[in-house]
Order: structure tokens, then C-alpha cells, then sequence
């Protein structure tokens, strides 16, 4: 999240970073697989070790691109209304099976809309409670969409 | 002809009153979606298709359609009132669309941008019917290396032949590449990076990977970035004068001819399209003085040109299967849901589905213009809904999708995971599509790869040894160099430069 262009080779060395790292679980679980590559001599292990070596040559790439400054840098970002649906995101996440779509949704739903602006938590609650359950009621009752209902979903919609 | 026949017949299926209803709820959608900033016609088909689960699949087809022709429309609302282009294929719409509606003529550019679009979709909706045949036809004859020259093509066209730098667009493609490997080997069986997760074995949901993406890397980086621009209120009234008229009508043929077959040829999206009826439209024009001012031609011909790209994206879609557009990788993710396979035998074993899905088509662009014409202030009021409700709703829906894939951890953890690397991947100037059509080709083109090689009995050579394989395996070659010896000798002179051939 560096705002600064000084910062700029290493977010190419953070990226070509993650490349060779993608690559190399690649090859590791490309190395655990039998090769069986039957009449095309080509068997299971050998696209994603291509790949991998797509992506070590991509990770290379960046590098020089980065050194020689090609990488452009991010526009400013604010990090709290990131932080703010990332909250919400996970909040959603550990909480989905323990109370229920409507309540767990509706605590992203107002962690969004205060990233975005709205200070009235209780209000952007409300708003999301609402949104919810509108949709728990069209997705899972009419259209068969298995939502994980909790007790507001019960006590509404009935089991 | 054969084709008017079938055409005929598929109007009879677009023509049933539950049919239509998925027509105008898709285009409906579609038009909201391009209306508002920051979700697109990929995002909705990507939210819409587990819900859709349980549908009917010609009317599911049929509204992901709908969407995708819709959003084509409404995207032009956007750009010329607000400067923000509504998806990306209406970002040069933006820059005479702006200047006339600050000039006091947003109305005539509106009717432009709707009766361009309902002109070009007319058209290149016909050509898709009167053309898919032939192609299906043809492909019959293809074998996998073929397929696989053609994907090959396919993921150098999306990801390295246009936009701003081939190693961002590559590296892009080779993480859709590396995700599509998770999973069980659809050939041999064998279980491929699944980590002892369960979850894993099935692959990545390609649903939850554009959803996670689109919706949720978006809504970070908006969250993040600066507040949006005001609102321009002067609409006024939207009747064209007989010169605009007589400004527009040319434009929008040429913005058609040149829409439709790039939109077919699998030469990129809708995007390219546009940019290309603009630089056409900028050389072509008696009045050249007058672009960068609000020029309408540079509204009507790129609004026509995205619109008959759309369309042209069914031709590849339909008759190949293959997909040349993060819409259209969704949409053949949707046939795939309803255990569909789109490709030449699609025409034969489904018929009636493919005919009636291109003659909704049509009726979709008669409604399309009735719902953007006279009803033009009623979306505008769209982008009065405060931008914190918009977006808590977006992710809301978002989560929806995937949870209603499977309520796990694993499913919801993956999409927080791939929306934070989808931030990312904007901050730095990564293109998202290439990653989404690499998951969904990816499997494929490793599928038709290995089984020219079994016919081959493991000798290389056989992928360059039919005239249409080694002559697409060529193209994509030229495709990858050529932009990017035209980016060394100068960025941003590519677009211009391939507009300059074009015509």
C-alpha cells in the first residue's frame, strides 16, 4: 500500500516474489505425481510444471521491468475503508454458520457502507438486516439456493 | 435460406410469454448493471448463475444474454453524463459523450449511443444467425490440435495483443493458468494441488473467482481510492436534429462493421472494438476540428461497434465454445451449469435452444431501445442511490453467490483471498479478464494439448502440421511480438496505429 514511487522496486520484487512462489508449488506438486504420460508422453504433471515455467520467466520479467521503473506506480489509497470491508469480509466468514446468512450479511453489508461513508452504523445495520432477509427469502425459499439459515431465519421463515 | 428457416423457428421459442419474461428481466439487469459504475455484465452473469441453478436453461441463457447486451447499452449513460465509463467497453464513449452533454446535448448523445447500439445489435445479431452455421460447419472438421492453435490464440489475443503491457497481461494469463491446474486431471484422474482439501478436488469455481475479482477487488480499490465525480443534470431533451442524424447514420454502419468481426474473430472484446470506431471515426469525419469537443460521431460509431462486438463474441462462443471475453468465459460457464457443451454439436443436439437464444436476441434489442430511450431519466436516477448502500449491497450479492455454491470456510475464504489479490492486481495495473478466461480455457486447452499428442503418439510436430493450426499458432505469434515492438518504439500509439489499418 506505498503511496510513494520510491517504493516502486519492491512492489516488482514483491510481485515477481509471489510468481516464483506460485511456480514453485507448482513444480513441488507436479514432483508428487506419477508421471503417466500414456501414448502423449504428456501426462498430468507436465502443464502446470509448464506453467511454472511461464511463471518463474514472468517473475524474471518483473524484476527488469521493475528495476528499470516500468511498473507503474498504485494511485493513493486510503487504508481504513479497505480495512472497514475486509472487517465485514471476515466477519461474514467465522460468523455465516453460527448465527445465519441475514445477520452475518448484514454486519458486511454495514461494514461496507461505513468503508464507503455512512457513519450510521445502527442505521446501515438496519438497512442490511433488511437487504438480507429480502434475499434469503427470494434465494433460498423461491429459487432453492441453499443459504445457512440461524435463528432470525427460522423465526421468520420458520425450519 | 436454412438459416432464416431455424431463425423462424427459434422466434416461435423467443416468442413464449416465460421466455420473454427472462428477456426483459436479462435486459433489464443488464442495463442497471451498465449503468452503474463498477459492476459490469461479467460480475452479474457471475452473481446470476448459481441462482439460475434450478431455471429453466434456454431462459437462463437467454437473461445472461440479455444482460450482456444490456449492459452494452446502459454503459453509455454513464460515460457521457457522469465521465465514468459504466464498464470498459464504454471508456471512449466517455470522451465526446462528456464533452456534449457539458455542451448542453447529453440528449442527442444518449439517442446516438441507444439508437447506434439498437442498429448495430440488429444487424450483427442477423450476421450471427446467418454466420454461426457456417462456422459450426467448419468446426466439425477441426481436431484437437486445431482447438488447441485456437485457445492458444485466444489467450494471447485477451491477455498480450492489447492493453497497456504485454508482461502484466501475460503474467496475468499464467495466474489464471496456475488456478485452472487445481483439481482432479479430467484425463488421467490424478489429484492436482488440492492440498488435502476436499474442496480443492472439484477445481476452482470459476464463479467465485470472477465474483471475488470483479465485485470485490473493485469494491476495495473504490473504497480506497479518492470520492467519484458530481452528477451532470443536463440531460435535456433527447431528440436528434437532422444533422446529427445525418452525422450518426454512417458512423454507426462503420462502427458495426468493425465490431462485429473483431467481436467474432477471437481478437479481443468489445473494448478493442470501440477504440478502433473511434480512431476510425476521428479520421473519417468532415469535421474533424470538433473531436476532443463533443463530436457525434465519436459517440455513435464506438457505441455501435460495442454493441455488434457482443454479438460477435456469440459467434466463437457458440460454434467453438471458446470465449474471448470475461462475459462470454461466464456465459460458458453458465452453459457447463446446465450440463451444455457449446460448440458445433451444440447446433445439432440443442437446435432449438441455440435458435431460440439468437432470436431473443433480437427481441432483446427492440427492448433494449425502449427501455433506454424514453426511459433514459429513469436509470440516470440510478446513480443517485448513495454510493455506501450501492456497494454494501454488491458485496452482500457477492457472498450470496458463493455461499450459495457451498456454505464451507474454504469456498468464502478463497473469495476473500482472490478479491484481495484482485485489489492488488488494480493497484498495479494487472487486467483481471486474462485470469478468468485462463481458468476456464486453461483445463481445456491442456485437455485438446494432450490428446493431439496421444494421436501423435507424443510427437510435437503434429501441433503445427495442419495448415489451420500452424496458421494459428502463427497469428497469436504475431499477436504477442508486433504490440510489443510497437510499445518499444512508443506506448499508446498501438491503438491508433491498428485503427489506421483497420479501414
Amino acid at each position: 500500500m506505498s503511496k510513494a514511487t520510491r517504493g516502486r522496486p519492491w512492489a516488482a520484487l514483491i510481485i515477481a516474489g509471489g510468481l516464483a512462489a506460485m511456480a514453485a508449488v507448482l513444480l513441488w506438486d507436479a514432483s508428487g505425481i506419477t508421471r503417466d504420460g500414456g501414448y502423449a508422453g504428456v501426462g498430468p504433471a507436465d502443464v502446470p510444471r509448464l506453467v511454472a515455467f511461464g511463471l518463474l520467466a514472468l517473475s524474471v520479467a518483473t524484476v527488469v521491468a521493475g528495476l528499470r521503473g516500468d511498473i507503474p506506480a498504485p494511485p493513493p489509497q486510503r487504508a481504513a475503508p479497505v480495512l472497514w470491508i475486509l472487517l465485514g469480509l471476515g466477519l461474514q466468514l467465522v460468523l455465516l454458520n453460527l448465527v445465519g446468512f441475514v445477520i452475518a450479511s448484514a454486519l458486511l453489508f454495514a461494514c461496507t457502507a461505513r468503508a464507503y461513508g455512512n457513519r450510521n452504523m445502527a442505521l446501515g445495520l438496519g438497512a442490511g438486516v433488511l437487504l438480507a432477509m429480502a434475499a434469503y427469502g427470494v434465494f433460498d425459499r423461491l429459487l432453492s439456493l441453499n443459504l445457512p439459515g440461524g435463528p432470525l431465519e427460522h423465526l421468520i421463515f420458520g425450519g | 435460406m436454412d438459416s432464416l428457416w431455424l431463425l423462424l423457428g427459434g422466434l416461435s421459442v423467443a416468442l413464449d410469454p416465460m421466455i420473454l419474461l427472462y428477456a426483459l428481466i436479462g435486459v433489464t439487469l443488464g442495463t442497471a448493471v451498465g449503468v452503474l459504475p463498477g459492476i459490469g455484465p461479467a460480475l452479474t452473469v457471475a452473481l446470476l448463475l448459481p441462482a439460475t441453478y434450478g431455471l429453466d436453461p434456454a431462459g437462463s441463457l437467454i437473461m445472461f444474454a440479455g444482460i450482456y447486451y444490456g449492459g452494452m447499452y446502459g454503459g453509455s449513460t454513464t460515460s457521457i453524463l457522469l465521465n465514468t465509463p459504466g464498464e470498459s467497453a464504454s471508456i471512449v464513449t466517455a470522451i465526446e459523450g462528456n464533452k456534449m452533454a457539458k455542451a448542453g446535448r447529453g440528449g442527442p448523445a444518449l439517442a446516438t449511443a441507444a439508437i447506434g447500439s439498437f442498429v448495430a445489435g440488429l444487424i450483427a445479431t442477423l450476421l450471427l444467425a446467418f454466420l454461426a452455421p457456417f462456422v459450426a460447419k467448419l468446426a466439425l472438421t477441426l481436431g484437437p490440435r486445431d482447438y488447441f492453435a485456437l485457445m492458444v490464440l485466444a489467450f494471447i489475443t485477451v491477455s498480450a495483443a492489447f492493453g497497456d503491457s504485454t508482461l502484466r497481461g501475460l503474467t496475468s494469463l499464467f495466474v489464471g493458468l496456475a488456478l485452472a491446474c487445481v483439481g482432479i486431471d479430467q484425463l488421467t484422474g490424478a489429484a492436482r494441488l488440492d492440498f488435502g482439501v476436499p474442496q480443492l478436488l472439484d477445481g476452482i469455481e470459476v464463479t467465485t473467482l470472477a465474483v471475488a475479482m470483479f465485485a470485490i477487488g473493485e469494491a476495495l480499490f473504490v473504497a480506497g481510492a479518492a470520492t467519484g465525480p458530481a452528477l451532470l443534470n443536463a440531460t435535456g431533451s433527447v431528440r436528434m436534429t437532422a444533422a446529427d442524424w445525418a452525422r450518426s447514420w454512417k458512423a454507426w454502419l462503420r462502427g458495426t462493421a468493425i465490431g462485429f468481426p473483431i467481436g467474432s474473430m477471437p481478437a479481443g472484446g468489445a473494448d478493442i472494438a470501440s477504440f478502433l470506431s473511434y480512431a476510425t471515426e476521428k479520421k473519417m469525419s468532415r469535421h474533424p476540428e470538433e473531436f476532443g469537443h463533443g463530436a457525434i460521431e465519436g459517440v455513435a460509431g464506438p457505441e455501435s461497434a460495442n454493441n455488434a462486438a457482443a454479438a460477435g463474441t456469440l459467434v466463437p462462443l457458440l460454434t467453438l465454445g471458446l470465449p474471448t471475453t470475461a462475459t462470454a468465459a461466464i456465459m460458458l460457464a453458465g452453459f457447463q451449469q446446465f450440463g451444455l457443451q457449446p460448440g458445433p454439436l451444440l447446433f445439432i443436439t440443442n437446435a432449438e435452444l441455440v435458435w431460440g437464444l439468437i432470436a431473443s436476441l433480437l427481441i432483446a434489442n427492440v427492448m433494449l431501445v425502449v427501455l433506454n430511450l424514453p426511459l433514459v431519466g429513469l436509470w440516470v436516477r440510478l446513480l443517485l442511490i448513495p454510493r455506501y448502500w450501492l456497494y454494501g449491497g454488491i458485496l452482500v450479492f457477492a457472498t450470496l453467490g458463493t455461499i450459495g455454491i457451498s456454505p464451507s470456510a474454504v469456498e468464502l475464504g478463497m473469495l476473500i483471498l482472490f478479491g484481495v489479490l484482485g485489489y492488488g492486481m488494480r493497484l498495479y495495473g494487472y487486467p483481471i479478464a486474462p485470469v478468468v478466461v485462463g481458468l476456464i480455457l486453461g483445463p481445456m486447452a491442456e485437455q485438446q494439448l494432450r490428446r493431439a499428442l496421444a494421436i501423435s503418439q507424443g510427437d510435437w510436430t503434429t501441433l503445427v502440421a495442419t495448415p489451420i493450426s500452424a496458421g494459428l499458432l502463427s497469428i497469436a505469434a504475431l499477436f504477442l511480438v508486433v504490440p510489443l515492438l510497437l510499445r518499444l518504439r512508443g506506448r499508446g500509439k498501438v491503438l491508433t496505429q491498428l485503427g489506421g489499418d483497420s479501414d
